[in-house]
């Protein structure tokens, strides 16, 4: 019973906070560049539209295309609900650590560029390609991180490892923490789909990525698969955060705890969606061929924290 | 009763090799007969191997399953057939493909009538099950060599089956050099172990002798015995650099044979390894481990990238067994690693992983041939950039095709995830083992190992994508059509498989405990299964756990919450069935879609110093190069262990060879003198 609850809560919570995130984001980039911009509720008003909206489909399309946006969305869903949110067991910590939620990722990943694929436009598979391309240079870095973590904190268990970091041992700066930190930033930006690896604000431009695969998509499914990409984006802001800066996680389940440990993360969200608007605007956009370079300097930021937790152990 | 069936079932299959084989010649010209016949009697035949193979691995630890195949008439040579944990366990993975390949076949071999000889089909396919099956059960080294070469040989009669295209005449002649220079590594291996056993009797040939005298043997000879082995099933096993022959075999034989040649032929080297490194040799130095972790790495990477540059479907799916023996090969290493620091526990989840994997890879590499088989039976084609919107003519395969491809990216709930996140989890372990450097290692493999699966799951997406998704690219495709039902049977049977492994890894993890407690002294089911079975755990408390059935039912769960938002939101808009937008064009045409060297072509860019690629463009034009008229393009990239290992080797064989031509005088008394000059040396060395 109290999984179930917890489930529900933390479902809720994914869905209702995820737009306020993107949308804060984009309200703030517009005031950083001296725009107005969209106020942060935004994207909750575009996602009721687009409910509402009538749906065109390809006629080349097959249930692939159908059923993709259904996959994106459970899956990333599922895979938010192994990450700790405001408490440190998270509701599905049983089911799967930081492997089940990578792959989970990957799961919906996968179908969203069969999706691109499905509608025979070379946009699509455009997308697809980069997709792919750049999620697989990423994945060295991420896991290596994430390694570096779970060797520290003995278990691939994502409430393990921020039980493990919130101990007396946690130090701001521990260069293994900098470090892996940093290397998952980086990935966090390529993961998301930020400016210097793809620009979420292009729209029918040669250099899109994830725009490029979701071309066909209209409507409900339209509404399902940006609402994934948010949920996506704010899980793993979630991860980066609680796990660097284990700040006020609620360890029991009482009220104030629970209050507390709500308020942190806000806090802690906003800082790191404002890094994220001060990166986006004050640099370019990198040629898709420059993307490997950056990636590889995670990956090797990521190997240097393993080193340096074997130095300093 | 037990152990009488084990044998008795064993017996049983064996027999119906025998039969089928022999049926399916005897029904010669009769070609519905003798398919009947062949792939009939091979699923009854693999039917009673799966039954043989689950009898012995369910029953008590210490029963007697050996007997004499046959009173053998020449001195020295005993066909003596054990059945242990490790082989009951490879015959289960080659029994179940058998069922489900017959199955397929019945139908698949269909194509060939009239064309090919059926009657000879079935018989080799016959005779490659009696001596794969053989080669697992084989309880002498004479024995394992005899059925070792029979299996080489009807392999390679298989590959070169058409052998009215040169390209499998080729492939076969490549298949049967690399596989003999191979054998001969082997043959090696067992002349050191015999000698050190005493070199005397024949009984000194037996497993049980190598068994015994482990401790006797000098760690140069230990050293030796490994890398001749290493070598000798590698090769076999198709790892980085010996790898070559196995994209060129694989593709050209029938789509039965090569799901076959892929998912269980291959399986042999990883059980010729697993049986001399974990079961002869005893406690391993700490650098064989190291070896074969790098090697499995290097060949996980490479098989992957470069199955990411093939637009050849069958080929695409030769690499990937490179790629997936790699991660065999990781466990292995890994599990030897913890054997030397005296982790028994550890090593027995990192053996666990790789088998584990052997199992899932043997299944869905199956799958996929077969649905690639299912393809090129439509279409008639093997190149992918001829393929397009096949979901659409042929929905079952289509199904089919995308659960293998799920199951090798290694995504969850499928088995692919499951045995990778055993690997994951021993390879994380693996960095409290010991305090050497060494330790950096096991994170690095695990990045490796998750480049390689997120690689595998790019090319998947190419390969079904293309394949079977957006607009045909040729008539054929255009025209293609469902395949007949015994060979969705057969695919569906494997998908099966696929499932059942990643939904219930608890349940089939008790399979391992006789295996492991033969090879590391551990039974481990129990503790890697929490929570009543349903969540999968490492053997430390804190490790980790993952539950794929879990994960699968909460999704269902989640499912009610679009329906929900539909209902609040959506219940009046409709849907309308419309063009891709087409940029203002008059419509889309097939040319306009992407291909499949255009999907990998950022990764062809980004691992520019490993392809080396190549392109040359040709245009005609009038006026200006922005209006051609015509248009020729190529582009290559570079087989860098073919063009810097291989071509070079072989120039320099035969140079040698040209100089030796000068001994080879043909005249009588010159040979003499050879013979001569040989015995005194061979009398001089041995006194």
């Amino acid at each position: 019973m109290n999984l179930a609850l917890s489930i529900i809560v933390q479902t809720a919570l994914l869905l209702a906070l995820a737009p306020l995130v993107s949308g804060c984001i984009k309200n703030w980039k517009a005031k950083l560049q001296n725009r107005r911009g969209p106020p942060p509720w935004q994207p909750y008003l575009d996602l009721a539209k687009f409910l509402r909206k009538d749906m065109v489909i390809s006629e080349h399309a097959s249930w692939i295309f159908r059923a993709m946006p259904y996959v994106l969305f459970s899956s990333t869903l599922l895979a938010g609900l192994m990450v700790p949110l405001v408490s440190v067991s998270a509701p599905l910590s049983l089911f799967g650590g930081a492997l089940a939620f990578v792959g989970l990722l990957a799961l919906g990943r996968f179908f969203l560029a069969l999706g691109g694929l499905d509608t025979a436009s070379a946009f699509g598979g455009m997308g697809s390609s980069r997709e792919m391309t750049i999620a697989a240079i990423a994945e060295p870095a991420l896991m290596l991180a994430i390694f570096t973590v779970a060797i520290n904190a003995g278990s691939t268990n994502l409430s393990q490892m921020l039980a493990a970091a919130q101990g007396p041992t946690w130090k701001l700066l521990n260069p293994a923490h900098v470090l892996a930190f940093a290397a998952l930033f980086i990935v966090l930006l390529a993961e998301t789909g930020r400016i210097p690896i793809d620009n979420p604000a292009t729209h029918l431009e040669l250099t899109m990525i994830h725009e490029a695969m979701i071309l066909e998509y209209s409507g409900r499914y339209l509404a399902l698969i940006e609402w994934s990409a948010s949920i996506k984006q704010l899980v793993l802001m979630t991860l980066l955060v609680n796990i660097f800066f284990p700040v006020g996680i609620a360890v029991n389940s009482s009220l104030a705890a629970v209050g507390i440990s709500s308020l942190c993360l806000l806090l802690k969200l906003f800082g790191l969606a404002a890094a994220i608007v001060v990166v986006e605007t004050t640099n370019a956009k990198l040629r898709l061929f420059r993307v490997p370079d950056l990636l590889t300097t995670a990956f090797v930021l990521a190997a240097l924290a393993l080193l340096s937790t074997f130095l300093f152990q | 009763m037990d152990q009488l069936s084990a044998t008795l079932l064993l017996k049983a299959a064996l027999w119906m090799y025998v039969v089928a084989g022999a049926g399916s010649l005897l029904a010669l010209r009769k070609e519905k007969l003798a398919n009947l016949a062949g792939f009939g009697g091979a699923t009854l035949g693999g039917l009673c191997g799966i039954g043989a193979a689950l009898r012995f691995l369910a029953g008590p630890a210490d029963q007697d399953s050996s007997f004499e195949l046959w009173n053998s008439l020449v001195p020295y040579v005993r066909l003596t057939v054990k059945l242990d944990a490790l082989g009951a366990f490879f015959l289960l993975i080659l029994s179940l493909l058998v069922v489900a390949l017959s199955i397929y076949s019945l139908g698949y071999v269909k194509s060939f009538y009239g064309r090919k000889n059926v009657a000879v089909l079935g018989s080799l396919y016959n005779g490659l099950l009696i001596s794969t099956t053989l080669v697992f059960v084989a309880a002498n080294a004479f024995f394992l060599l005899i059925a070792w070469e029979l299996m080489a040989l009807t392999a390679y009669c298989l590959v070169s089956f058409e052998h009215e295209k040169p390209e499998a005449r080729n492939a076969g002649v490549l298949y049967f050099i690399m596989s003999h220079i191979g054998t001969g590594c082997l043959i090696l291996g067992f002349l050191i172990l015999f000698q050190a056993a005493g070199g005397t009797s024949p009984g000194d040939y037996a497993f049980d002798r190598f068994r015994a005298i482990r401790d006797n043997l000098s760690a140069g000879q230990r050293d030796a015995v490994f890398l001749l082995f290493l070598f000798g099933f590698g090769v076999k096993a198709g790892i980085v650099p010996l790898h070559i022959w196995l994209p060129v075999a694989h593709p050209v034989a029938p789509s039965n044979i090569s799901a076959l040649l892929s998912g269980a032929l291959i399986k042999t080297g990883v059980y010729g390894v697993t049986r001399v490194l974990f079961d002869f040799l005893g406690t391993p130095p700490n650098w064989w481990g190291v070896t074969l972790l790098t090697i499995g790495t290097i060949s996980a990477l490479l098989g992957v990238l470069y199955a990411l540059m093939e637009h050849d479907l069958k080929r695409l799916l030769a690499y990937h067994s490179i790629e997936n023996i790699g991660i065999i090969f990781m466990g292995l290493g890994a599990s030897l690693m913890f054997l030397h620091t005296n982790h028994p526990v550890l090593a027995s989840l990192a053996l666990i992983a790789g088998l584990y994997h052997t199992i899932n890879h043997a299944i869905f590499k199956s799958l996929l041939f077969l649905g690639a088989g299912a393809v090129l039976h439509s279409t008639h084609t093997r190149n992918m950039e001829e393929m397009g919107g096949l979901i659409k003519r042929m929905p079952w395969t289509a199904f089919f095709f995308l659960t293998g491809s799920v199951a090798i990216s290694a995504l969850p709930p499928l088995n692919g995830f499951i045995s990778e996140w055993l690997t994951y989890q021993s390879l994380l372990q693996g960095f409290g083992t010991t305090s050497s450097l060494v330790r950096i290692m096991f994170p690095l493999a695990g990045a490796m190992l998750a480049l390689t699966g997120a690689l595998a799951a790019a090319c998947f997406v190419k390969a079904f994508g293309i394949t079977f998704l957006a607009q045909p690219r040729s008539e054929e495709a255009r025209h293609a059509h469902e395949v007949p039902t015994s060979m969705l049977a057969g695919m569906g049977l494997l998908t099966a498989a696929c499932v059942f492994l990643g939904l219930f890894p608890t349940t089939f993890l008790k399979l391992f405990d006789p295996l492991t407690l033969q090879l590391t002294g551990e039974r481990l089911s129990q503790r890697l299964t929490l929570a009543n079975g349903l969540v999968l755990g490492t053997t430390q408390q804190l490790g980790g756990t993952v539950s794929t059935l879990g994960i699968v039912l909460t999704g269902l769960c989640l499912l009610p919450i679009p329906f929900v938002l539909w209902l609040l939101f959506g219940r009046r808009a409709r849907t309308r069935i419309g063009p891709t937008w087409d940029c203002g064009l008059r419509g889309l045409t097939p040319a306009m879609e992407y291909t499949a060297t255009g999907f990998s072509k950022p990764i062809r860019m980004i691992f520019k110093a490993l392809f080396r690629p190549r392109r040359e463009v040709q245009r005609e034009y009038d006026y200006s190069p922005y209006f051609a008229k015509t248009l020729r393009f190529e582009s290559h990239i570079e087989e860098a262990f073919v063009t810097r290992i291989y071509r070079p080797l072989n120039r320099g064989i035969l140079r040698l060879s040209r100089r030796m031509r000068a001994l080879q005088a043909g005249s009588i008394q010159a040979y003499l003198i050879y013979i001569f000059i040989t015995l005194l040396l061979l009398l001089m060395f041995a006194l």
